[in-house]
């Protein structure tokens, strides 16, 4: 589904990913797992298109299609989907309003008919009991002063709204108590299906208790420098980072 | 003919209203002289310096006699917030008895017209009329209260709270062309009262003419009074207003300006914090295309203790508009405890847009929390981009940031269907999609 090869992506004149391949296929997990200022979170938004980074040499494709070519927006249409660490807050703008501008904008990509607000309202009452969310949260403005737990189950709230192919969680579990981190990875869980793959960028091996990946891959220095199954997590659990670290700067 | 002199010919033919009393025509020649030793202000003003007025000074408007509107009760419905609140409709300045509604105010609750309140109560009226609104130094004030035809005068009595909203609707239309309007209200809450006003001025076509409004608002002891003004001229129209608020102690004055509509726009809104305890809100946001150019300044003096002031004002510039804001707050040496906080913020949508924006702050206490900032901008990349990474295209992200920006501000109005059609205005107006 996802094909990353030899990926080299900078800020500026620094270079943060520094030759990544990685390749996601359906029905997958994929931890992405490493220290701080690794470039987990470059790659995330990298997929997704963030304009603030420089693609310089490699590629992306899903589904064969070539995503470094495509517009953040036409990402999203194509069934790419990022959580954002920090999500956004828009006062005066309706968590319903948003949902449903954003679902109409994928459909009408695939040639589907838009939603009017009233028929919105059946898609919205199954999506919000895959999060635990009240209805009242939809009359809210987006984001704007939920706390911290709030806003990670909006962004997996907007997941199930949009169905992505790929969805990549950036530290999803950052910042959440064990009661929203339970929340949001149950959410996740539902979600899963044999046609679609996720991401998860994590720091801490905790969320990957919830989420159990196929595939965890340690990021340092914008490389992968290991690769491994759900066992690798727990591993850098006990032992940190720090042996696998040496051997690259040796 | 110099600018003071289109006006000297008509203030000489201006007749005394029929039944008014005698300290009228004598306030109204000193106010005359005062604007004529003064003269328009010009940039080398302080007060005027990044707005220039010479294109009123330049053009000759003059009072008209309009005929009887024949707009009808539909024509209005645009600007009509909720049909069952009390109203005052004004067509091309002239009072229209059949297109208003005040008879179900409480009984002691007076609200009258200035030519009714001439006749009716004029020592009340000499005893408020002119005493807030000084024109020894405000030409536009003193050429308002010389020419001053007609206006709302309010009386809150004591411990009365007044449940319903009152609009006050100014129209102008084809009729309006060369006109220049001078309303005037005066408002005067008395203890433990309570009134929402909300004075909307709008236009039925493009006309070119002057609006030259002047506010005086008395808040007394434990008063509150709600005042939202909405300015959507016709976009060849100039408006200029004053408003002057004095406050007594633990009382609350709330103030709303929506700007978006004349070529040239000016808002001065001034309140006087003389009460121990009382509060001002000053907030706004004005929304400019084109060649636009809308100037507000308020002033904020606080002159007892313990007084807090809130002010928040927003601009969004499109075209080549340009805004100004000038917020001037002065602390007495008295006025301890002072609690003072004002933020403006502009979002600039093009390249040749611009904004000039002067926080003015003297103080002279030395317990108090004054604080102040400004900033002008443009769209962040980081909220435009969460919005694409979810489908939505780079225009409709933009409008719909652009909306949000003003939803902040808009969302400090108390007064629900007015904040509803505020938001409605500025989401079509940016979306081109319809509010829900």
């Amino acid at each position: 589904m996802l094909k990353i090869t030899n990926l080299h992506a900078s800020v500026g004149e620094k270079e943060i990913l520094k030759g990544i391949s990685l390749t996601v296929n359906a029905g997958e997990v994929h931890a992405i797992m490493g220290p701080n200022g690794s470039g987990k979170s470059t790659l995330a938004q990298v997929i997704a298109g963030h304009p603030g980074y420089e693609v310089t040499s490699g590629s992306i494709e899903c589904d064969g299609q070539d995503l470094l070519e495509l517009e953040a927006e036409e990402r999203a249409q194509a069934g790419v989907f990022l959580a954002f660490q920090y999500p956004i807050e828009i006062p005066g703008v309706t968590n319903a309003y948003f949902l449903r501008a954003a679902y109409n904008e994928i459909r009408k990509a695939h040639n589907q008919p838009e939603l009017d607000p009233i028929e919105f309202l059946d898609v919205m009452e199954e999506k919000l009991t895959v999060v635990e969310m009240d209805a009242s949260m939809m009359q809210r403005s987006v984001n704007a002063g939920f706390s911290g737990g709030e806003k990670k189950r909006n962004e997996i709230l907007q997941m199930a709204v949009l169905e992505p192919k790929l969805a990549v969680l950036d530290e999803t579990d950052s910042g959440l108590d064990i009661d929203a981190l339970r929340i949001v990875a149950e959410g996740v869980n539902k979600l899963k299906r044999p046609d679609n793959a996720t991401i998860v960028v994590t720091h801490y091996q905790r969320l990957l208790n919830y989420i159990v990946p196929d595939h965890v891959h340690v990021l340092a220095g914008g490389r992968i420098i290991k690769s491994g199954g759900k066992e690798l997590a727990l591993e850098l659990e006990a032992k940190g980072y720090d042996w696998l670290l040496e051997p690259v700067t040796a | 003919m110099t600018p003071t002199a289109t006006y000297s010919d008509q203030f000489a033919a201006l007749a005394a209203p029929a039944g008014a009393p005698a300290w009228l025509p004598a306030l109204r020649q000193q106010a005359f002289e005062r604007f004529t030793t003064l003269g328009f202000p010009t940039t080398r003003n302080e007060d005027w310096h990044f707005t220039s007025v010479a294109p009123i000074a330049e053009r000759p408007f003059k009072a008209i006699k309009p005929a009887a509107t024949t707009l009808t009760a539909s024509d209005l419905a645009p600007w009509i917030l909720d049909p069952s609140w009390h109203r005052l409709v004004f067509v091309n300045g002239r009072f229209e008895p059949g297109l208003s509604q005040f008879s179900e105010l409480p009984a002691d609750v007076e609200v009258a017209t200035l030519s009714d309140a001439l006749r009716e109560s004029p020592e009340w009226l000499s005893a408020h009329l002119g005493k807030l609104a000084a024109f020894d130094a405000a030409a536009f004030t003193a050429l308002n209260t010389a020419f001053m035809q007609d206006g709302v005068m309010i009386h809150v009595p004591k411990g009365e709270t007044v449940e319903l909203p009152l609009q006050i609707l100014c129209l102008a239309d084809a009729q309006a062309q060369g006109a220049a309007f001078h309303p005037r209200l005066l408002v005067v809450a008395e203890a433990q009262s309570q009134i929402s006003l909300i004075e909307t001025f709008a236009a039925i076509g493009g006309a070119e003419y002057l609006v030259n409004a002047v506010a005086e608002v008395t808040v007394a002891d434990g008063a509150r009074v709600d005042h939202y003004k909405v300015q959507q001229e016709s976009t060849d129209a100039y408006h200029v207003s004053a408003v002057q608020v004095t406050q007594g102690r633990d009382s609350i004055y709330h103030s709303f300006s929506f700007a978006a509509g004349a070529a040239l726009s000016r808002a001065n809104i001034y309140t006087k914090l003389l009460g121990t305890g009382s509060e001002a809100r000053l907030n706004g946001l004005y929304v400019l295309d084109g060649t636009q150019h809308a100037d507000h300044q308020t002033f904020v003096e606080h002159i007892a203790e313990a007084c807090a002031s809130r002010e928040l004002y927003k601009g969004i510039l499109d075209g080549s508009s340009h805004g100004v804001f000038n917020g001037k707050v002065y602390v007495d040496p008295e006025a301890q405890k002072t609690d003072g906080k004002q933020t403006n913020k502009a979002l600039l949508l093009s390249e040749q847009a611009r904004v000039d924006t002067k926080p003015q702050l003297e103080i002279f206490a030395d317990d108090v929390k004054c604080t102040h900032g400004a900033t002008v901008g443009r769209l962040d990349e980081l909220p435009l981009f969460y919005l694409k990474s979810r489908g939505i295209g780079a225009e409709t992200a933009k409008a719909l940031l652009t909306y949000a920006f003003a939803a902040e501000v808009l969302e400090t109005i108390e007064n629900d269907p007015l904040r509803l059609a505020l938001e409605r205005t500025v989401f079509e107006r940016f979306t081109h999609a319809s509010f829900e």
